[in-house]
């Protein structure tokens, strides 16, 4: 995991929507510039995610997959 | 000559001003596209727990979106908006609902149940069983229950609104309903939300 996150939120475990509603509530009380680093273990959330950041405008800086665990870097714009 | 035409002074570079106005009227439409704010209508009409799934899930993924979303509540979907939650399944009649274990070996949970309408029917109890079960599914696969599914669309700002129509047909008293409701209104006045929203659903 990205050390460098100003946030960090673990949805490992949860299932779909959690892991989206759980980003969009630690991203609202962020400020523009910071960055949110999010673990999950639902499978949907890799394309949810890019869903998520592209409809809401907030940047994707990486997404990876490693043994079912999901890591996303997300900036708040 | 269309009318539109007429309107154009003679003297003008006709094919400039059209590649004029082509130009302008692309950006104008991609600026009002980007402001648009999308919205959702969801009309809820089912009280059973797993049809209660659908609608605030919708909802409450739609408004993490960014999306304005207003649900309207009619017939046995007015259940959802209970203070207290007692929501049930039934397998009856339902061939498309697994009958699995929750618990137990992988090769136990793998077995799906199929338990004849005519069992289901006649075994008092079955579909607290079943509700039992499904609760038990929900829980150990890490999906949200309804009531947190409906605490996170109230968070959110979704609109929820009950059909008074039902609430008077079944007798029920407005109090025995969560506060947060918006309003309590009939079709007429949910129909034109619906109809100027992006995406309207029926569940």
């Amino acid at each position: 995991m990205s050390t460098n996150a100003t946030q960090s939120l673990d949805t490992r475990g949860m299932n779909c929507p959690l892991p989206i509603l759980r980003t969009k509530k630690a991203l609202s009380t962020m400020s523009a510039g910071e960055t949110l680093a999010v673990t999950a273990t639902d499978p949907g959330s890799l394309k949810d995610m890019q869903a998520f950041c592209k409809q809401t405008g907030h940047e994707l800086i990486s997404s990876s997959a490693n043994q079912g665990e999901f890591e996303f870097l997300i900036r708040r714009t | 000559m269309g009318a539109a035409d007429k309107l154009i002074p003679e003297n003008l570079d006709k094919s400039r001003f059209d590649q004029w106005f082509d130009q302008r009227f692309e950006s104008k439409m991609a600026e009002r596209e980007a402001a648009h704010v999308p919205s959702l209508s969801i009309i809820a009409t089912k009280g059973t727990m797993d049809w209660a799934y659908p609608p605030f899930i919708l909802a409450s993924t739609a408004s993490a979106l960014g999306w304005d979303v207003s649900v309207f509540f009619t017939f046995y979907g007015l259940e959802l908006l209970k203070k207290d939650l007692h929501l049930e399944i039934s397998p009856l009649g339902n061939p498309s609902m697994p009958m699995k274990m929750p618990f137990g070996p992988q090769w136990l949970k793998d077995i799906n149940w199929n338990v004849p309408n005519a069992v289901m029917a006649g075994l008092p109890g079955f579909e607290k069983v079943a509700t039992g079960l499904m609760k038990q599914t929900v829980k150990s696969k890490g999906v949200a229950t309804i009531d947190e599914l409906r605490h996170a669309c109230i968070e959110a700002d979704v609109k929820l609104f009950a059909c008074q129509m039902t609430v008077d047909l079944f007798g029920y008293s407005q109090d025995e309903f969560i506060p947060e409701i918006e309003g309590w209104i009939g079709a007429a006045s949910f129909l034109p939300t619906a109809q100027k929203s992006d995406v309207c659903l029926f569940v």
